[in-house]
């Protein structure tokens, strides 16, 4: 196999799997026509909120304590975007604020 | 289409944002691996996924096969696995679009149709696909105009990406501030944390996401009136 040939073998593989994770809920579960089953649908309901405090566990997952610069610009920021969110509800100025303040600290600390 | 389309062009700002300079790292990265940006248009076209894709460049320049890539995809991208049971019948109710929707179904897109809730003046459906759409123009804009750029980029953006970590975060506020209930997100907090503290940061995602599965399941169904992910 030539290395492009290699390569894209390995891209379609990538695909495909990506592919198929998204794509097997809706294989598997309620088919037919009727609704899904009950536990199903509340899973569905619950796991959003659940889903999104991981992301974020999942986003500062490198944060280390060892130094000032290792946590105290996501925290911050982190920090300002949810007050800002709280306090205006506005999400495009708790986002900008909260990434500019990072752009910021990382090059100050 | 209009309406909706400066609708979707709104809300999918934060994405904006986060996509195109992620998008544009990922094709510097492919670029200097030596594979310019038609390569970054196959991959970001195709695979549609932001980490994996970063680690799709090592996998190809340190020669991997086929098992280890399958393997490396199914545990990067496994936490995708959890989002179709959100949307299980509103994309099946989209007909011809849902095979898209599936597709697309990326975290950060994941994240903007949860805490969607579309003005009752505009075509639902459409709203929704012209969001995961533009979602994925993005990426891919931002993959092939990294390509281009190589290593050439004129300004030092180091850091932007918090846009995704800050979308997260609000979304999470909006989903906190909506719901009567919290335990979902203490749930996923927790397991989250105890996970990342137990696995370490490179393993925890899919082992959270099952114990705060496992740990949501159980419980009678709550009479919960408010739909739980609208703000």
């Amino acid at each position: 196999m030539s290395p492009e040939l290699h390569t894209f073998v390995l891209v379609l593989v990538c695909a495909g799997v990506t592919i198929a994770l998204r794509a097997l809920p809706f294989v598997v579960l309620g088919r037919g026509g009727g609704q899904p089953p009950a536990l199903v649908r509340r899973l569905g309901q619950r796991l959003p909120p659940a889903v999104m405090a991981i992301l974020v566990v999942y986003c500062l997952r490198g944060t280390s304590f060892a130094a000032l610069s290792g946590w105290l610009p996501a925290l911050a920021a982190g920090a300002a975007t949810v007050g800002l969110h709280v306090w205006r509800r506005n999400t495009l100025l708790s986002i900008a604020g909260g990434t500019v303040l990072y752009m910021l600290l990382i090059r100050w600390l | 289409m209009g309406k909706e389309l400066r609708y979707a062009l709104r809300r999918t700002v934060p994405v904006l944002c986060g996509y195109l300079f992620l998008g544009i790292a990922f094709g510097v990265l492919l670029s200097q691996a030596g594979y310019g940006w038609p390569w970054a248009l196959l991959i970001s076209g195709i695979v549609y996924a932001g980490s994996m894709q970063f680690a799709l460049v090592g996998l190809i320049t340190g020669g991997a096969g086929i098992m280890t890539t399958a393997l490396m995809t199914l545990a990067v991208n496994g936490r995708h696995l959890f989002y179709g049971v959100t949307f299980l019948e509103r994309f099946r109710a989209m007909g011809r679009a849902c095979p898209y929707m599936v597709f697309s179904l990326t975290d950060e897109t994941y994240s903007l149709l949860c805490s969607e809730s579309t003005p009752p003046d505009l075509d639902p459906d459409r709203t929704l696909l012209l969001i995961s759409l533009l979602d994925q123009l993005y990426w891919v804009a931002g993959s092939v105009l990294g390509g281009i750029l190589g290593a050439s980029l004129p300004f030092d953006a180091t850091g932007i990406d918090f846009a995704m970590t800050a979308l997260f975060l609000v979304i999470f506020t909006e989903q906190w501030l909506a719901a009567r209930r919290h335990r979902p997100a203490l749930t996923g907090l927790a397991a989250g944390l105890v996970c990342l503290l137990v696995l370490g940061q490179d393993r925890f995602i899919i082992p959270a996401m099952l114990l705060a599965a496992a740990l949501l399941v159980p419980g009678a169904q709550q009479p919960e009136k408010e739909a739980p992910h609208e703000p």
